[in-house]
């Protein structure tokens, strides 16, 4: 009976359905979550006392005036920024041709053969992948051994190491919405400019390319704003090399100044935010 | 487009090179956890299980997916409540604010994991200190099921689109009530979603080692975080490489496992 009764009532009011519902997930992202960044972005205007290493909660811009002042911050925000762009191109250069291929070129029956090919390391552990790049890159490792022929050295931990390993690991990403994008282009499209005259080269430069921007875009955000957040990676292989998130890790971890972190925290965020805002215009962000 | 055949051999070329990009990493480290030598001179000069046998008696690696198992399964079961009713609520009712809150969903996953921690580290902090209470195993599934709802949350919303509500309706028309209609009508419709979900959350969290390291306590070490601990002393060096290993094989299998179920999206909720 009592059942029937909320069931009737519950009925009747649609509000109340879609309340209940949303209160839980509300709490806790709304509140909980956006709670915790609003925290954060507080928290970066906080200090640490030097002697008893607690947290004062005052407000003062010291963090943010070490930031803008001492020149290394500037350097590591530069190099950073430049890994990222650096990642971004090569996942680009190497993501168009794959794309191409499955797509354009590939019988259907292999399409999603090749495309499980590409999608299936995506999901293989992120630690073991870079870890597995260690083992690559180490001293007596896989590229030392491969490169010893001709005579050359292998790159060894370091930026070169970083920037290879992230552009491996964010590959999927980009490979992916470029092949959404080229498999709705239709051929018959190809086709007519290619019965038009133009050369493949043509085709590919005032057809293909503009068509798949927003899809390049789109790619571009996740390499883009997964390698700037990154610090395992360049832990693991960047060997002593400093980039903006192994800056705010060290902050939180040994160095234990949480509010300095945070401050930090805020380029990332920044830069992420302003990339999105330039692209939105590109009409890559409906494809979410 | 009437590629060239030298087009067409260059494209096959550099797809099958970027492809050895790919797998090349995963063939070495799994090869490597064969090679019987401790340095891990490259090529191997035999092979061998030596080190497969001792994986259960290195310190440290069960109790660490131990830890991790209870993490996933803590962050899948709330992922599952949340990422469910944000996607009914979603894609059947019409609320102030919708867009936003959809958009809160992906924001977790969007942004660094390094924010996310940071953000629920000092969280954590600024409540737990004052009652004189630490971080521990619980701080770490607060902080995995955020990231998991988007999952959840995905796989779901994509079944509930696809399906409509005539069914639902058909249902309520013929006198069953709202508790008798989610029982035998819809649960039953988005089960399999609800399961590819859920592996996808599972797999997402026991993956996961930033969010982990700023929201876990001290003694609290998952999987991850035992690899990445490990990784610099030399003598556990052959275990890494047996973990790796078996988390490549394992890690593809669920995956492959919710494509199959879904089959919603291609890209499997990560993207």
């Amino acid at each position: 009976m009592r059942n029937n009764r909320i069931n009737t009532w519950l009925y009747r009011h649609k509000g109340a359905r879609a309340a209940l519902l949303l209160a839980l997930p509300v709490l806790w992202l709304a509140v909980a979550y956006l709670g915790s960044l609003a925290v954060m972005l507080i928290s970066s205007l906080w200090s640490v006392d030097s002697f008893t290493g607690n947290t004062v909660h005052s407000f003062s811009f010291t963090n943010f005036h070490t930031l803008l002042t001492q020149k290394v911050y500037g350097t590591i925000a530069i190099r950073s920024i430049g890994v990222a762009v650096a990642v971004t191109v090569i996942d680009g250069l190497l993501a168009i041709p794959i794309a191409l291929f499955i797509s354009k070129v590939l019988k259907p029956k292999f399409r999603s053969v090749v495309i499980a090919l590409v999608l299936v390391p995506l999901w293989a552990s992120y630690l073991v992948k870079t870890y597995a790049w260690r083992s690559m890159f180490s001293d007596g490792g896989v590229i030392s051994w491969a490169l010893k022929p001709f005579g050359i050295h292998g790159p060894g931990f370091g930026l070169t190491a970083t920037t290879i390993t992230l552009a491996y690991l964010w590959l999927p990403y980009m490979i992916l919405p470029i092949y959404a994008g080229l498999d709705r282009l239709p051929n018959t499209l190809l086709e007519a400019s290619s019965d038009l005259g133009a050369s493949a080269r043509t085709t590919f430069t005032s057809i293909i390319l503009p068509i798949i921007y927003p899809a390049i875009i789109a790619g571009s955000i996740f390499t883009f704003s997964l390698s700037l957040g990154d610090y395992i990676v360049v832990k693991i292989v960047g060997g002593t090399t400093q980039l903006v998130a192994n800056v705010i890790a060290d902050n939180v971890g040994t160095a234990g100044n949480l509010p300095f972190a945070a401050a930090m925290a805020l380029l990332p965020i920044a830069t992420i935010l302003g990339y999105l805002f330039v692209v939105r215009r590109s009409g890559a962000l409906e494809n979410f | 487009m009437y590629l060239s055949r030298r087009a067409k051999i260059l494209l096959a070329s550099l797809t099958f090179g970027t492809l050895s990009f790919i797998y090349i990493p995963l063939i070495v480290v799994a090869l490597n956890s064969f090679n019987p030598s401790r340095t891990f001179s490259w090529p191997p000069q035999s092979l061998s299980t030596v080190w497969w046998g001792r994986l259960t008696e290195s310190n440290g690696v069960l109790p660490a997916i131990a830890s991790s198992i209870k993490v996933g399964l803590g962050a899948t079961a709330i992922a599952l409540i949340l990422g469910t009713c944000i996607a009914f609520a979603v894609s059947r009712y019409s609320f102030y604010g919708k867009n936003t809150l959809s958009l809160l969903v992906i924001f977790p996953i969007a942004l660094p994991g390094i924010i996310t921690g940071i953000a629920l580290n000092t969280t954590f902090h600024t409540f737990l200190d004052p009652l004189n209470k630490q971080l521990a195993l619980w701080t770490v599934v607060v902080g995995h099921a955020t990231f998991c709802i988007v999952v959840v949350y995905n796989n779901v919303l994509a079944r509930l689109r696809r399906l409509g509500q005539s069914l639902e309706e058909a249902s309520q028309d013929l006198g069953a009530n709202i508790f008798q209609t989610f029982r035998y009508i819809t649960f039953p419709l988005v089960r399999s979603a609800l399961v590819a979900g859920g592996l996808l959350a599972f797999a997402l969290s026991f993956d996961e080692i930033v969010v982990t390291t700023f929201t876990a306590g001290p003694g609290t070490e998952t999987l991850p975080q035992w690899i990445f601990n490990n990784l610099f002393r030399p003598n556990q060096a052959p275990i890494v490489n047996v973990v790796a290993t078996m988390l490549i094989v394992l890690f593809i299998f669920p995956v492959w496992l919710s494509q199959r179920i879904s089959q919603d999206g291609s890209a499997g909720g990560r993207l």
